[in-house]
């Protein structure tokens, strides 16, 4: 039970947040609370199976595309089904992407998602009757739950329905994905990456079970790239741009890789962090980019690295007084 | 040759590009002739290779023994990092030498018509791809070199002071990609984003050509810009597209390359 705590506590704040917080702050929680859907995805396939995809903006940005081509195309406005759409266009994407990829590892792989994700850039890009081009697509307010909120004047409703709308999402996603970790299958993804000459030895099939841990985390990115989209009301190519997939593995890491909510934390102090420096000076990357730099070489466990350390040197001082 | 996958090397070129715009301008200010301009522009291009040595012994070496993961990793914090140096320095709008690139006029070849500075540009490619083959492959850095990207084990315990190699093979890697961007700078102009988007295509040349293989990213280079020119005169629209298709089409039939060398 204990390990509920902090969850449990995290959940409880996240609700409370557009009641105390002002607006502003609240709306930097929606951007959260997608990357937080995206990084539970990828974290599955970086963290638990130990394969670093540089093309993961791919598949936020075929959920984003989604979700605007079905509301200011084809008129259809409900959020479960674009969510569902989203879903399913990134399950089908992935699955031939991911049958190439999952056969190298490593560096390879890193690459070869990288590949990936640019053919769908400049898809995007330079078939600009289709997409927008640069300029991008409108996303038109969605309906949740059926329900017609367009006479809400934006700041409400982002902070009123939508907000919890998402929460419920997040919720969801991070119990599904708590249980996919915690099921036999999860535990075959982690001896892949531990050891995946021993892990063949053993029956498993390493191919496949990778397979169809990017085909989760595929869909889990689709889905949380359709929700980036209603806060801005516009989507663009630079969300499937290579640097965005840096972005999504750089909040991955800042959090703690080996951690189950670290990515979380991750985005969750990337995005304000991000903010707060952006409003004392332009050079976030500066800043940014050495901050990577130093967890790469100091704390490659992370945010979550750091306090589990901290926990485990006070549980040695305990022990020893 | 390090078996490190560098995304920064856009942003070097971008820096190379940069300073050597600045390095023409501030020639012509002082007054010397338009024909000379070349000069501080291999200078400065050559000159800022030096931060190569800076980021190999403040950044790199300490991740030698990581995981790859983590030294790509370590390369994109070198992107974000360098692309808003570039930002402070330079500020946002494109830099470009003016009116230079036609100081040594234009001349008719077989039927069209092409600046001198091309040709120039297109020599001193050869030039240093002919040197480089030759420092790799006849003189006694170059074999340590290569010892060292086989075995690095090996060559340690043969003598070899892995710490100097690594940081010349850095330098000499980063003092090439801004002298590549020096020497672009008078056919375009200076962006910053230049080096962010280079890197994709730095990127298409090494898969294409092979890793860790000269001779496959000189071979690479070539197919990525006879595809390009020819992409954009027949389909505008899929030019890139088209090089990122052939990019997956030789990993996924060729993951080492056409040139790369299978790892046992």
């Amino acid at each position: 039970m204990r390990r509920l705590v902090g969850p449990g506590l995290a959940l409880a704040a996240i609700l409370l947040v557009p009641l105390v917080a002002p607006p502003y702050q609240t709306l930097l929680m929606l951007p959260f609370m997608a990357y937080a859907v995206i990084l539970l995805g990828l974290n599955l396939l970086f963290g638990y199976t130990g394969l670093l995809s540089f093309g993961h903006a791919l598949f936020i940005g075929i959920g984003a595309y989604t979700g605007a081509f079905l509301t200011s195309r084809f008129g259809l406005r409900s959020l479960e089904a674009i969510l569902v759409m989203s879903a399913a266009l990134g399950a089908l994407v992935a699955a031939p992407v991911a049958a190439l990829c999952v056969r190298y590892v490593k560096i390879y792989f890193g690459m070869l998602t990288l590949a990936f994700g640019m053919v769908f850039y400049t898809f995007v890009l330079k078939f600009y009757r289709l997409t927008g081009g640069d300029e991008g697509m409108p996303f038109l307010r969605p309906l949740l739950l059926g329900r017609d909120l367009s006479a809400m004047p934006k700041t409400e409703y982002l902070v009123g329905p939508y907000y919890y709308y998402c929460v419920a999402v997040l919720v969801i996603a991070t119990l599904c994905m708590w249980r996919i970790v915690h099921s036999p299958f999860g535990l075959c993804l982690r001896t892949i990456r531990d050891n995946p000459l021993k892990a063949a030895a053993l029956g498993i099939s390493v191919p496949r079970y990778r397979w169809c841990a990017f085909m989760i985390s595929a869909v889990y990115a689709a889905v949380g790239g359709a929700l980036l989209g209603p806060p801005t009301g516009n989507v663009d190519p630079t969300l499937a741009y290579w640097t965005h997939s840096g972005n999504i593995v750089f909040m991955t890491l800042l959090g703690g890789f080996t951690h189950f909510f670290g990515p979380l934390l991750g985005a969750f102090v990337f995005i304000y962090l991000q903010d707060l420096v952006m409003s004392v000076v332009p050079y976030w990357r500066l800043i940014f980019g050495a901050l990577l730099a130093v967890i790469v070489i100091f704390a490659p466990g992370g945010l979550m690295g750091l306090l589990a350390s901290r926990r485990r040197e006070r549980a040695t001082l305990a022990s020893g007084a | 040759m390090q078996k490190i996958f560098n995304l920064a090397c856009g942003s070097f070129y971008a820096l190379g590009a940069y300073v050597g715009v600045s390095a023409v301008q501030a020639f012509t200010a002082a007054g010397g002739p338009p024909w000379l301009f070349v000069v501080p522009l291999v200078v400065a291009g050559l000159g800022v290779g030096v931060v190569g040595v800076v980021v190999e012994r403040g950044l790199l070496r300490y991740v030698y023994e990581r995981d790859e993961t983590f030294q790509l990793l370590l390369t994109f914090a070198l992107v974000l990092m360098l692309e808003d140096v570039i930002r402070m320095v330079w500020g946002t709008s494109p830099r470009s030498t003016s009116g230079l690139y036609l100081a040594y006029g234009q001349v008719r070849l077989l039927g069209a018509t092409v600046p001198v500075y091309n040709l120039i540009v297109v020599a001193a490619s050869l030039v240093i791809a002919l040197s480089i083959g030759w420092l790799l492959t006849r003189t006694a850095f170059g074999r340590i070199m290569r010892a060292t990207a086989d075995n690095r084990q090996m060559a340690e315990a043969l003598g070899v002071d892995l710490r100097r190699v690594y940081a010349r093979v850095f330098t000499l890697g980063t003092a090439l990609g801004t002298l590549g961007g020096a020497l672009v700078i008078p056919a375009t102009a200076a962006m910053s984003e230049m080096g962010i988007e280079l890197i994709v295509e730095a990127f298409a040349v090494v898969v294409i050509g092979g890793l860790g293989s000269m001779r496959g990213a000189f071979v690479g280079a070539l197919v990525v810009g006879i595809l390009r020119a020819v992409a954009i005169s027949v389909f505008p629209e899929i030019e890139m597209l088209l090089i990122y298709l052939i990019v997956i089409a030789v990993l996924v039939l060729r993951p080492h390359g056409l040139f790369g060398a299978v790892p046992a």
